[in-house]
C-alpha cells in the first residue's frame, strides 16, 4: 500500500514536461490530481519509472471565456470548475456533472484534464465533454493537436495520447444560453464512479426540440453520443412519447460490458431509464434568458 | 531523482522540514517523520477518507498526496484544531453530540467537516449527508456526526467562531 520506486520531476513549463516523456520514452507517467493515479502506485497497479508532475506548471490551470468557447486548463481543479461562475453560467452542465465527481475534498485536486487522459468510461467529465462536442489540445514535440472525444477515447482507459503528448487545455463552446441540460447518474453510495450516467442538454421551445444532446458515462469502453436517440427528440419532439422512445433507443445504441458492479442488461436498463429521466429534468427546469 | 528530497512546508503555523524518497506519501510523512500521529491512514486509496488534512485551505486526501508536493505548502492536521488545550468548537459539537464512537474516522471528519462548513456556512440536513459521506464512519451510524455538524454549523453564524485554526 506504499508507491514503489520512482523518479520524480516537477517541471515548471509544458516544454520541459513534454521534453521529460521524451526521455523516459514511454516508461513516465504524467502526475495530475492524483486521484485516480495514486492509489494505482499505491496498490502498484503501476509501476512507472518516473513521474513528472504538472502540480508545478503554473500556466496549466485557468478557465477563461474567449469567443463563445470556455478555455479550461488541464490542471484545472473539478473544484475550481464547481465554484466557477464562467462555468455555472456557461457550461451548466459542467457545473453539475462536476458535483457528482467523488467528494469535495477529493475534487480539491482532481482535474478535468487529468479526468479526460485517464479515461474511466463511468466518469463524469469524458461524458460532458462529449455531450457539448468539446476538444481538448494536446502538445508534444511534433506540434499541438486539437481532438475531438471521439477521437481521444479509445477504449476502457486509453486514450489515442502518445506517450510523449500532454493534454494542455479542454475548449468546450459555451452552452445555448436557451439550452436546458441534466446529469443523471445512478451509483451504489454517494460518490461513487456511477454505474451509468447520462449528460442530457435540449435546446426547444414548447413541444418542438431544435436541439438534444444526449451522452453517456459508464455504459461501454467509452462515453458514447446517442445520435439516433437524439433525433427521436429533435423530429418527434419533447411528447412523452418521443420522449419514451428516445430512451429506448438509447438502450439500443449502447453496448456495455458486465463486470462486478452491475450486468450488461442492467446497465442497459439503466440508460433507458436515465435517458428517461434526464430529458424530463432538464425539460422541467427554468429555460433561457 | 529517486535519491532523498527536503520538504519544507508549514502545519498548523509552524514551519516544518524533513527528508524523506519521493515516493513518501504525505499521509506517512506527517505520521512517521513529523511524529503528527493524529492524521490516521486508512485505506490509503482515497476511500476512506480518515487520512484528510487541509492543504493551502483545502480539504484533501494525505494519501492520495506525495509530500514532496506539499513542499511550500500550508497544512492544517487534527492537532492544529484546538488551541491551548481548548477544543477547536467543531470537536466539541462533536462531543457534545456523540460524533464519535472509536474515533478512527474522527481526524477525517472534522477536517471534511471544517472545509465543507467554509464552503457552506448554512447547509441542509442532506447536504452535511453529502458532505460527511466523503469519509467512512463504521462505528456512529452518522447521526450523531449529522448533528455535529448541524450544530457546529449554528455555531458558526457566532462573529467569534474560529474558521481557520
Amino acid at each position: 500500500m506504499k508507491p514503489p520506486r520512482f523518479e520524480y520531476h516537477a517541471p515548471a513549463t509544458v516544454d520541459e514536461a513534454v521534453a521529460l516523456l521524451v526521455r523516459y520514452g514511454g516508461e513516465a507517467k504524467l502526475l495530475a490530481g492524483g486521484q485516480s493515479l495514486m492509489p494505482l502506485l499505491n496498490f502498484r497497479l503501476s509501476r512507472p519509472a518516473a513521474l513528472v508532475d504538472l502540480n508545478r506548471v503554473a500556466d496549466l490551470a485557468g478557465i477563461r471565456e474567449d469567443g463563445g468557447i470556455v478555455r479550461i486548463g488541464a490542471m484545472t481543479r473539478q473544484r475550481a470548475l464547481e465554484f466557477s461562475d464562467v462555468v455555472r453560467r456557461r457550461l451548466p452542465l459542467l457545473a453539475e456533472a462536476t458535483r457528482l465527481v467523488g467528494h469535495l475534498p477529493i475534487r480539491s485536486r482532481g482535474t478535468i484534464g487529468g479526468s479526460l487522459a485517464h479515461a474511466d468510461p463511468a466518469a463524469e467529465d469524458p461524458a460532458v465533454l462529449t455531450a457539448l462536442e468539446g476538444v481538448v489540445v494536446t502538445r508534444s514535440p511534433r506540434g499541438e493537436r486539437v481532438l475531438a472525444a471521439r477521437e481521444l477515447f479509445e477504449t476502457y482507459l486509453t486514450t489515442s495520447l502518445a506517450p510523449d503528448e500532454i493534454l494542455v487545455e479542454v475548449r468546450l463552446p459555451a452552452m445555448d444560453p436557451r439550452a436546458r441540460s441534466a446529469f443523471e447518474e445512478f451509483s451504489r453510495r454517494h460518490g461513487d464512479f456511477a454505474i451509468v450516467g447520462i449528460a442530457a442538454v435540449i435546446v426547444g421551445e414548447g413541444r418542438r426540440c431544435t436541439m438534444a444532446r444526449l451522452a453517456t458515462a459508464g455504459a461501454g469502453p467509452v462515453p458514447i453520443r446517442l445520435r439516433a436517440a437524439e433525433e427521436i427528440l429533435e423530429t418527434a419532439g419533447l411528447e412523452d412519447r418521443a420522449i419514451e422512445a428516445a430512451a429506448r433507443r438509447a438502450a439500443e445504441l449502447v453496448e456495455p460490458d458486465s463486470d462486478i458492479h452491475a450486468s450488461a442488461d442492467y446497465r442497459r436498463h439503466l440508460t433507458r431509464v436515465l435517458t428517461e429521466r434526464a430529458v424530463r429534468r432538464a425539460l422541467a427546469r427554468p429555460g433561457g434568458p | 531523482m529517486s535519491e532523498p528530497v527536503t520538504v519544507r512546508f508549514k502545519v498548523n503555523g509552524t514551519a516544518r522540514e524533513g527528508r524523506c524518497e519521493p515516493r513518501k506519501l504525505l499521509v506517512d510523512f506527517l505520521r512517521e517523520d513529523l511524529g503528527l500521529t493524529g492524521t490516521h491512514a486508512g485505506c490509503e486509496h482515497g476511500i476512506c477518507g480518515a487520512c484528510t488534512v487541509i492543504v493551502n485551505g483545502e480539504a484533501a486526501r494525505s494519501c492520495l498526496m506525495l509530500a514532496v508536493q506539499a513542499d511550500g505548502a500550508e497544512i492544517t492536521t487534527v492537532e492544529g484544531l484546538a488551541t491551548d488545550g481548548k477544543l477547536h468548537p467543531l470537536q466539541e459539537a462533536f462531543r457534545e453530540h456523540h460524533g464519535l464512537q472509536c474515533g478512527f474516522c474522527t481526524p477525517g471528519m472534522l477536517m471534511t467537516a471544517l472545509d465543507f462548513l467554509r464552503v457552506n456556512p448554512d447547509p441542509t440536513e442532506a447536504e452535511i449527508r453529502e458532505a460527511v459521506s466523503a469519509v467512512l464512519c463504521r462505528c456512529t451510524g452518522y447521526q450523531g456526526i449529522v448533528r455535529a455538524v448541524e450544530a457546529a454549523a449554528t455555531g458558526w453564524a457566532a462573529p467569534n467562531w474560529p474558521r481557520s485554526p
